[in-house]
């Protein structure tokens, strides 16, 4: 059972106020898109053992979504912050590499790029 | 023997005596008691049978981790199954019923399982009921349903009250023992918030019964006094009678309240589960006594040291007037000498270790105590419950020595410290050699959501046995919670005690060490789930190494036993087969409950009437009032029907349906969703939402739409209406007014955040009522206030107006195919209006009509309904919807999707009406057309079914959409439906049966 701090109230919402909505930063492929891109659009999620960067909503609250870079395996949470980027702001890249070093950031080479 | 005795029992008020009943049997106890030490006192031995075996079994233990003593507790309503009988407190009137045996505890006749001995070994199941597969059903599962499972589930409704409820602190602790108590009088000064929890009825854990070091009575002065202090603290919460059963992430605790002699009485509560959100959690749950591996171990009589000198010291009962002991450890001579204490017969201390040093094997030396090292049993004597045992030597492979009488034997193998709740959440544990245990592991604790520690092991959970070891250490670490907190501890004198010397306890796992292959089946590891020395073995044997698996080939340490007794034992002897040391050997997973909650206090008050809320429209009370017939739409209910005078439901149907096609019916609409979607971008917004175009249409005009999901599946429908240039109001599907309105939003927010567009469900805002009919203008025109004439409000179109003295919004459009306004009002009004329609339309007969009307209507003209005719598989273009698609527009959510090959594929089920042949009987809902070939797989080829169904009262006759293999090219074809006995033929025709022009 999850707390996150939805960035919009501020509230420390227990995760029964909130719906999970899978990965974040997905680039939308639209009628001109490969089917690869489509697929991958659609279909393809990364599922890491580690850090994930997944959306939320503060459904049972004020109703906005966020984003939360959190880890899969020990369920740490680095950081919450608006949904309105292409990606995580610096502080939460700066909270991630105080708690993680080298391969232990589970991310691998596309994640990484999310981070970048 | 087992009785109670002429003093004693410090727990138990023997001015209070208490009758309950066993299997119908009459018994007294006291006040004070648990089922279980009372069932002791008069002379229970056999309280249940094994689980696999149906062997009998006795009370081994005296707290939640008792693998045998589960019950049937109260009848009738207020029955629970597999309440734990040392847990459970003694009540009047109790009725108290054993469990697992057919037909009685007594002579079971399951228990012919046991005469091979060996003819359920591990992995039994997998390997025999294989083949054949006929045999499964009529044969092996009718028997094992009879003689497997814990417990009857109970065949009426609970009585009995629960409720939840939810609490946050800074720091819990778990655990009213010694070190518990300490914890909490610590960091009650810092003012933080602070909540104990103690399973049992009464603080102070094995504090009193055992630590006599602690000064003569003092150690219960000591309880007492600090409670008095903890009471006074306005920070510090304290319950008994509260088991944490699980740890889960983030510091969100679960606990289990008991409520003892509550059950069937009204006012009181039952159970109440906490739920509880904590900073930091102090773990001080205390040690839990190992059994030992010997021949007849599981014998009734055979019990832990620790419960023997529980049931002895607490609540006055003897176990036996001969009581062996054996034991790898000191700590068992503190059972011994309690028995010689109270003038109890001890004839034998068999200790497996070869030197015996102690400060209490000195002292049981010295009450004349009988002590043999390096001796073990050789085998238990007695066929239902102990009459004796047979010494042999340890290292040797069991050749008896000497026969000695007994009725009890205690057994001590050691202490386990009580890690379930640290591992809950991913605390890892080590294989400490020198303590024999298992440990928590600091170095790799459960975390906070900040990547901190948030669970500190104190005391015996730790691993710290010794009593003098405990102040100090508690001390410590709690310090260093505080400090977390930013604050520090007061300077308070911490119990002073005597050092005592405990000898190392010696990790011995196989009585004798080389136990013969016959006396391991015989040889019990977990009682509960009856997995016996050689099943591990087997397990081992056939490649099941890995604790992981062995745990469930052989089902060791599962159920509600959760390895509490059994688990060190079953890795030692893994351990021991394989040749590799303990820590390589690992654990299983513990997981919650640490000990089981009733289904009662995990519903809470959420049953009946409260199990889910019911929405109700502004007009639900006169529909009550004409008997409305109800249907569950989403969270709503809904008229089904309106049942006139001894009518049936499926005439009303049929009335209703009538109504509407021949003069005006009216239906409560106010369940459809409407979302205000506004703002500078509303209508290019839209453009992406619908599959067709919304920005083209004109201010006061109305359009129908679809919505698809990005893979192109229809979602949802309903009437837009264009209010102004910038504001549209979205008609949702009753059950799709949430879900399209967060759809929207996410859109919105996550992927179009810089339009200015703002949506708002208005659904509960606005009373919609439905007036449909060939007179639905006239009953309209009679309450007067705006011209809603043919050119005035053309088909498709919206306007504002006062009619009968409403502000309303009048839409024209149709489900039915007839003649219909959807008015508009705000929910405030909705009942006066509807009122005054239902007024002005008696002089045409208006009748109110429900869902299944508004259903057949709808079938009638070939209107699809979402869920009907949709499942989530199915794209607007398969229901003939191409016309509401744009060809125009660049991008529309799901248009990528749609291009799909698969979703192109000429070959796709279509929407077609189908019409039963000769007047056959209507066809089934959801029944699919068989071909004549073969599919791939060898299976009749399906190719369609049907998706709506209903009787038409208009056409008199049954009327039927169903979607079907390239069915629109196919009109006119006969085909057939399978449904189960027969085959229904249909022909395929339009989708639109009535009025088809």
């Amino acid at each position: 059972m999850l707390k996150l701090v939805c960035p919009y109230c501020g509230i420390e919402a227990d995760e029964t106020e909130l719906v999970s909505g899978g990965e974040a930063h997905l680039k939308r492929e639209g009628p001109d898109s490969t089917d690869d891109d489509f697929e991958g659009y659609l279909f393809l999620r990364e599922n890491p053992k580690g850090i994930i960067l997944e959306r939320w909503r503060h459904a049972m609250g004020c109703g906005k979504w966020f984003h939360v870079a959190r880890c899969t395996v020990t369920q740490e949470v680095f950081g919450t912050y608006p949904a309105q980027t292409l990606k995580p702001p610096p502080r939460i890249m700066e909270v991630i590499k105080s708690r993680r070093t080298g391969q232990e950031t589970g991310l691998n080479s596309d994640n990484a790029e999310k981070f970048s | 023997m087992s009785t109670r005795l002429p003093t004693g029992g410090r727990f138990i008020d023997r001015s209070k005596p208490l009758n309950f009943r066993f299997n119908g049997r009459k018994f007294k106890g006291f006040e004070g008691d648990t089922v279980a030490s009372a069932l002791m006192a008069n002379d229970q031995k056999v309280v249940g049978r094994s689980f696999k075996y149906h062997r009998p079994r006795g009370i081994v233990a005296s707290g939640p981790e008792e693998p045998n003593a589960l019950f049937t507790i109260g009848k009738d309503g207020e029955r629970e199954p597999n309440q734990v009988g040392t847990i459970t407190e003694l009540a009047e009137g109790l009725e108290v019923k054993s469990q697992n045996h057919w037909p009685t505890l007594e002579t079971d006749i399951g228990s012919m399982a046991n005469l091979g001995s060996n003819l359920i070994p591990a992995g039994f199941y997998y390997k025999t009921f294989m083949a054949p597969r006929q045999a499964w059903k009529h044969l092996f599962e009718p028997a094992i349903r009879q003689s497997a499972g814990l417990g009857q589930p109970p065949n009426q409704n609970d009585v009995d009250h629960y409720e939840h409820f939810y609490l946050h602190t800074d720091i819990l602790v778990v655990g009213g023992g010694m070190a518990g108590l300490l914890a909490t009088r610590l960091l009650a000064e810092t003012g933080l918030r602070i909540l104990l929890l103690e399973q049992s009825p009464n603080f102070g854990g094995r504090l009193v019964q055992d630590h006599a070091e602690f000064g003569e009575g003092a150690s219960q002065d000591w309880v007492d006094s600090t409670l008095l202090e903890l009471f006074s603290s306005k920070n510090v919460t304290m319950r008994s009678r509260t088991s944490v059963s699980g740890i889960y992430d983030h510091g969100f605790v679960i606990a289990d309240e008991r409520f003892p002699n509550t059950s069937g009485k009204s006012g009181y509560l039952k159970r109440r589960l906490w739920k509880i959100r904590t900073k930091r959690i102090v773990l001080a749950t205390g040690a839990i006594e190992r059994p030992l591996c010997f021949a007849g171990n599981d014998l009734p009589g055979v019990r832990l040291a620790s419960g023997v000198r529980d049931y002895l010291i607490n609540y006055g009962v003897s176990p036996g007037d001969r009581t062996a002991i054996i034991t790898n450890n000191d700590d068992a001579y503190r059972t011994a000498i309690a028995l010689a204490e109270v003038g109890l017969s001890v004839p034998l201390i068999l200790d497996t270790r070869m030197e015996i040093r102690g400060t209490l094997p000195t002292r049981a030396k010295n009450l004349g105590l009988r002590i043999e090292p390096a001796r073990g049993i050789g085998e238990v004597l007695g066929k239902k419950t102990v009459s004796g045992l047979e010494m042999c030597s340890q290292v040797g492979e069991g050749t008896s020595l000497e026969k000695i009488g007994c009725e009890s034997i205690a057994v001590s193998g050691g202490w386990s410290p009580t890690v379930h709740l640290w591992s809950h959440c991913n605390g890892k544990l080590k294989w400490d050699e020198t303590k024999v245990m298992f440990v928590p592991d600091w170095k790799h604790p459960p975390i906070d959501s900040h990547g901190k520690q948030n669970i500190f092991p104190v005391g015996s959970a730790n691993g710290y046995l010794q009593l003098h070891e405990i102040p100090s250490q508690v001390e410590q670490i709690v310090r260093q919670v505080a400090r977390e907190f930013d604050k520090d501890l007061p300077e308070i004198q911490l119990p002073h005690t005597r050092e005592i010397t405990e000898d190392r306890c010696h990790g011995t796992w196989l009585i004798p060490y080389s136990m013969k292959p016959k006396k391991k089946m015989k040889a019990w590891v977990d009682y509960q789930n009856d997995v016996k020395v050689s099943d591990i073995d087997l397990a081992v044997l056939e490649g099941f190494e890995s604790i992981e698996h062995s745990k469930r080939y052989t089902t060791l340490g599962m159920a509600t036993d959760q390895g509490k007794t059994s688990n060190v034992n079953g890795i030692a002897l893994v351990s021991h087969n394989l040749g590799i040391p303990m820590d390589k050997v690992g654990t299983t997973t513990f997981r919650p409950p640490y000990s089981p909650i009733p289904l009662g206090a995990i519903a809470g008050s959420a049953g009946k009437e409260l199990f889910k809320p019911t929405r109700k429209t502004p007009i639900d009370a006169w529909h009550v009032s004409q008997n409305a017939h109800w249907e569950p739409v989403s969270d709503w209910r809904r008229p089904y029907c309106y049942l006139l005078e001894g009518e049936s439901v499926e005439n009303a149907v049929n009335r209703e349906t009538l109504r509407v096609r021949t003069t005006v019916g009216m239906l409560d609409a106010t369940t459809l969703g409407k979302i205000l979607v506004k703002g500078k971008d509303a209508a290019k917004f839209l453009d992406l939402i619908y599959t067709n175009a919304i920005s083209t249409l004109k201010p006061s005009r109305c359009r129908y739409g679809l919505m698809c999901d990005e893979n192109g599946f229809l979602m949802d429908d309903g009437v837009v209406a264009r209010l102004d240039e910038t504001t549209f109001l979205c008609h949702t599907t009753t059950g799709g007014a949430d879900h399209i309105h967060g759809w929207l939003e996410d859109w919105l927010q996550c992927e179009w955040w810089d339009w200015r567009v703002y949506t708002a469900n208005i659904t509960d805002q606005y009373v919609q009522i439905g007036v449909a009919g060939p007179d639905a203008r006239n009953v309209l025109d009679k309450l007067g206030g705006m011209d809603l004439g043919e050119e005035a409000l053309p088909f498709m179109s919206w306007k504002k107006g006062i009619l009968g003295g409403h502000e309303v919004q009048v839409y024209r459009i149709s489900f039915s195919g007839e003649l219909s306004f959807e008015i508009s009002v705000r929910a405030s009004e909705g009942l006066e209006l509807w009122e005054k329609i239902h007024e002005a339309g008696q002089e045409f007969s208006i009748e109110p009509y429900g869902t299944e009307a508004l259903h057949v209507l709808r079938a009638e003209k070939g209107f699809i309904m979402i869920g009907d005719e949709t499942d989530g598989t199915i794209i607007p273009q398969d229901l003939g919807l191409d016309w509401a698609i744009s060809k125009k527009k660049d991008d529309f959510l799901g248009k990528r999707g749609q291009q799909r090959s698969y979703l192109t594929d000429p070959d796709r089920w279509k929407l077609v009406g189908l019409e039963v042949l000769d007047n056959d009987e209507p066809l089934p809902h959801g029944v699919y057309a068989q071909c004549e070939t073969k599919n791939e797989f060898d299976h009749p080829k399906m190719e369609g079914r049907v998706t709506s169904t209903y009787y038409s009262p208009i056409l008199k006759r049954p009327i039927a959409m169903g979607l079907v293999e390239r069915g629109t090219e196919r009109m006119g074809e006969v085909i057939k439906f399978n449904c189960g006995n027969k085959m229904i033929k249909a022909k395929i025709v339009s989708h639109i049966a009535y009025n088809t022009d």
